[in-house]
């Protein structure tokens, strides 16, 4: 069993198949540094991420497959899924080997297996879009805490700069610890310090808030319970359209 | 902003609710420098009411007060219920605020008929003009058109709305006419037509200035109630179908009665919403728009109602068996989104993928095909041993409406509700 070492980065995975057929041997598994190998390991090979590999790579790819297949490589990777790697290194395997582009071809299974993997991370980055709540704070900033499944942020930033081009916001990832803040010019990636971090809840403190902030909560609370026809209440319905994990951060699920 | 507004909205989201429509898609509009907002193009859902419906749009009346007395609905002249109308400013500061906190994607405005319907629509066409004029506003909005104003104040709102509404409500004339006395075909087909004359116009001068104003770009759209009458599906589908000739319909709604003022008996007393036959009707809405049927063969003379049990898809093909089996590898695309269980994305992916081979059952499940009903009416190269020729069409039904079998809990109590 030949099983490459790299750093996890996406193009740490270019250079691996830059690599691979430099060496024409093919990983049968890929492991981060610092990972145990694998039993029946036989053969490593440590691979050096290295920028001038990994974009001839890509630039090989350009010429296989359409840009938007591309990018959707880059959508899939951000899943974080375990062996998403060398799903990508086998379709990237795939592309380059054959003479026409495969990325329509459903009937393979790695090709289907990415194009389902990227729906979901499309689906959640959709999610963020709708169920993402702005609170706003004393100094103007519209903050949203989000905690999507998929590492999604970086998905969202193009239709959240357009849509709320005229604000401050500042949009949040609680499990992964970082965010974006946009300043009415551009979107910076963020981390709280330590002592920041305690103030951040799904629902801010009171004090944190502007000053019509909670009428707008009350409000649009009274809203969403008016809206519900009593004849056609379907909690079911309900949950499956809105799953329950956003439930935390959404205004209108408040008490 | 105060509380009071508190009070209002409550009652003017109630009295809107009925209204089915919360679409927000058609249109596409990016922001520029000083606006707020912009329009995604597809429709996105903020959120979803316990009845599992999208919240996408401020969906609110501008006042409940209303002049008419339509038997079906709540807010009629001669309902008790809380009455409230909201201010301009009101209507405006609450539709830019929930916007900014990613609540909606904008306003679905309409309101009761006061004083007369262009006094009423005057006042409608005001607030989405400040919206749009004061505010910059590039949110989505949808306007209802009130029956039975004029083609002037009809071609401002076009001016400022996305999307122009006028509802049907009820699919013939004549129960119209009982049921909303001061309602006729007229007072609602007119505003329909101002709204095509205008969105027609407006394309065509764009073609000539491409800076001439956009007339609303989502087109329109109507809303049929179902089951306040005796029309059967064959009726209100019809009528549909020839809305749907028309260039700027977009969407035809199906709203399941509820029978909000009990009290009047030219209205059926029903228990229930009639929920399955609403979603049946939209079922074959989506026949008539995606799959290219045409409504008599979905329903007809023969068969005026949809069959509450299978889908009108199925029904068609239970139906018209002699269409039946459909290689899967040859077929054309039109024949594939005829067979059961297979849409209009699986249909596409067959076709795209069957350039690289031969698809099989285990490649169509991957693809999403629905197998459990595909099965009796496609071939591919291992299957089609069973299919509906040998099983014939009652089999097949009674294969595909039989429920499995429910695991009841003996340890649980066992409650017949009756009323
Ligand atoms: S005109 Fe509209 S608001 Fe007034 S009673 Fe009729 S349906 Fe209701």
């Amino acid at each position: 069993m030949l099983v490459f070492i790299y750093d996890k980065t996406f193009e740490g995975l270019l250079t691996a198949v830059f690599d691979a057929y430099n060496r024409h041997t093919f990983p049968d598994t890929l492991i981060e540094e610092g990972e145990i190998l694998p039993l029946f390991c036989e053969e490593t090979h440590t691979v050096i991420t290295d920028e001038a590999k990994s974009s001839r790579v890509w630039h090989g790819l350009e010429q296989k497959i359409s840009a938007s297949a591309l990018s959707s490589l880059t959508v899939c990777w951000l899943s974080e899924l375990p062996g998403i790697d060398l799903l990508l290194f086998n379709y990237i395997r795939k592309a380059i080997d054959a003479p026409k582009s495969i990325e329509l071809n459903f009937g393979d299974p790695d090709v289907l297996q990415l194009a389902k993997i990227w729906k979901q991370i499309n689906n959640e980055r959709l999610r963020v879009i709708q169920f993402l709540r702005f609170q706003k704070t004393t100094d103007e900033i519209y903050f949203a805490p989000v905690e999507p499944i998929y590492n999604v942020l970086p998905l969202t930033l193009e239709h959240l700069k357009d849509r709320y081009a005229g604000q401050k916001w500042l949009i949040y990832d609680m499990k992964r610890e970082y965010g974006y803040y946009y300043d009415m010019e551009e979107a910076r990636e963020v981390r709280f310090e330590e002592k920041e971090r305690s103030l951040l809840s799904a629902i801010l403190d009171e004090k944190l808030l502007d000053k019509d902030e909670l009428l707008f909560q009350q409000l649009w609370k009274t809203y969403f319970k008016s809206i519900a026809i009593k004849e056609r209440i379907n909690p079911r319905l309900h949950k499956q359209h809105l799953p329950v994990r956003f439930w935390k951060y959404l205004t209108e699920k408040q008490p | 902003m105060n509380a009071n507004v508190l009070e209002k909205l409550k009652v003017l989201a109630e009295s809107a609710k009925y209204d089915v429509s919360c679409a927000s898609s058609g249109t596409s509009r990016s922001s520029k420098k000083g606006e707020i907002g912009s329009a995604a193009g597809w429709g996105i859902c903020h959120s979803f009411a316990e009845d599992g419906r999208c919240i996408a749009l401020l969906k609110i009346m501008l006042t409940n007060n209303c002049m008419y007395d339509c038997a079906y609905c709540i807010n009629r002249r001669s309902n008790d219920i809380p009455r409230a109308t909201l201010s301009v400013s009101e209507l405006v500061d609450l539709t830019i605020e929930f916007y900014k906190r990613n609540y909606i994607e904008g306003l679905f405005l309409s309101s009761g008929v006061v004083r007369s319907p262009d006094y009423t629509m005057e006042r409608l066409v005001r607030v989405i003009k400040d919206l749009r004029l004061v505010h910059r506003f590039n949110g989505y909005i949808h306007m209802k058109s009130i029956p039975g104003s004029s083609q002037e104040l009809v071609n401002e709102a076009g001016m400022y709305a996305d999307r122009l509404s006028v509802n049907i409500e009820i699919p013939n004339e004549t129960s119209l006419k009982i049921l909303a006395p001061d309602k006729d075909f007229q007072s609602v087909f007119s505003p329909m037509r101002y709204i095509q004359q205008g969105v027609l116009q407006s394309k065509e001068e764009r073609r000539k200035f491409r800076h001439a104003p956009r007339f609303a770009p989502a087109g329109q759209s109507t809303q049929m109630i179902v089951g306040a009458t005796a029309d059967t599906d064959k009726d209100i589908l019809r009528l549909s179908s020839a809305l749907y000739q028309r260039p700027t319909m977009k969407r035809v709604y199906y709203s399941g009665f509820i029978p909000v003022n009990s009290y009047d008996n030219r209205l059926p007393a029903l228990k229930q919403p009639p929920l399955v036959r609403e979603n049946r009707l939209y079922q074959a809405d989506w026949l008539l728009r995606f799959y290219e049927f045409k409504v008599d063969e979905i329903v007809n003379d023969a068969y005026p109602d949809l069959d509450l049990e299978v889908d009108p898809k199925l029904s068609w093909a239970l139906r018209n068996p002699q269409h039946f089996p459909v290689d899967i590898n040859r077929a054309d695309y039109e024949m594939l989104l005829r067979v059961p269980g297979i849409g209009v994305k699986s249909a596409k992916l067959i076709v795209t993928s069957r350039r690289y081979g031969r698809l099989g059952s285990l490649q169509l499940k991957k693809i999403g095909v629905v197998m459990k009903k595909a099965q009796y009416f496609i071939t591919c190269h291992e299957l089609g041993i069973r299919t509906i020729q040998e099983l014939t069409p009652q089999n097949v039904r009674d294969l595909l409406i039989r429920k499995p079998a429910r695991k009841t809990d003996h340890r649980q109590l066992i409650l017949q509700f009756e009323d």
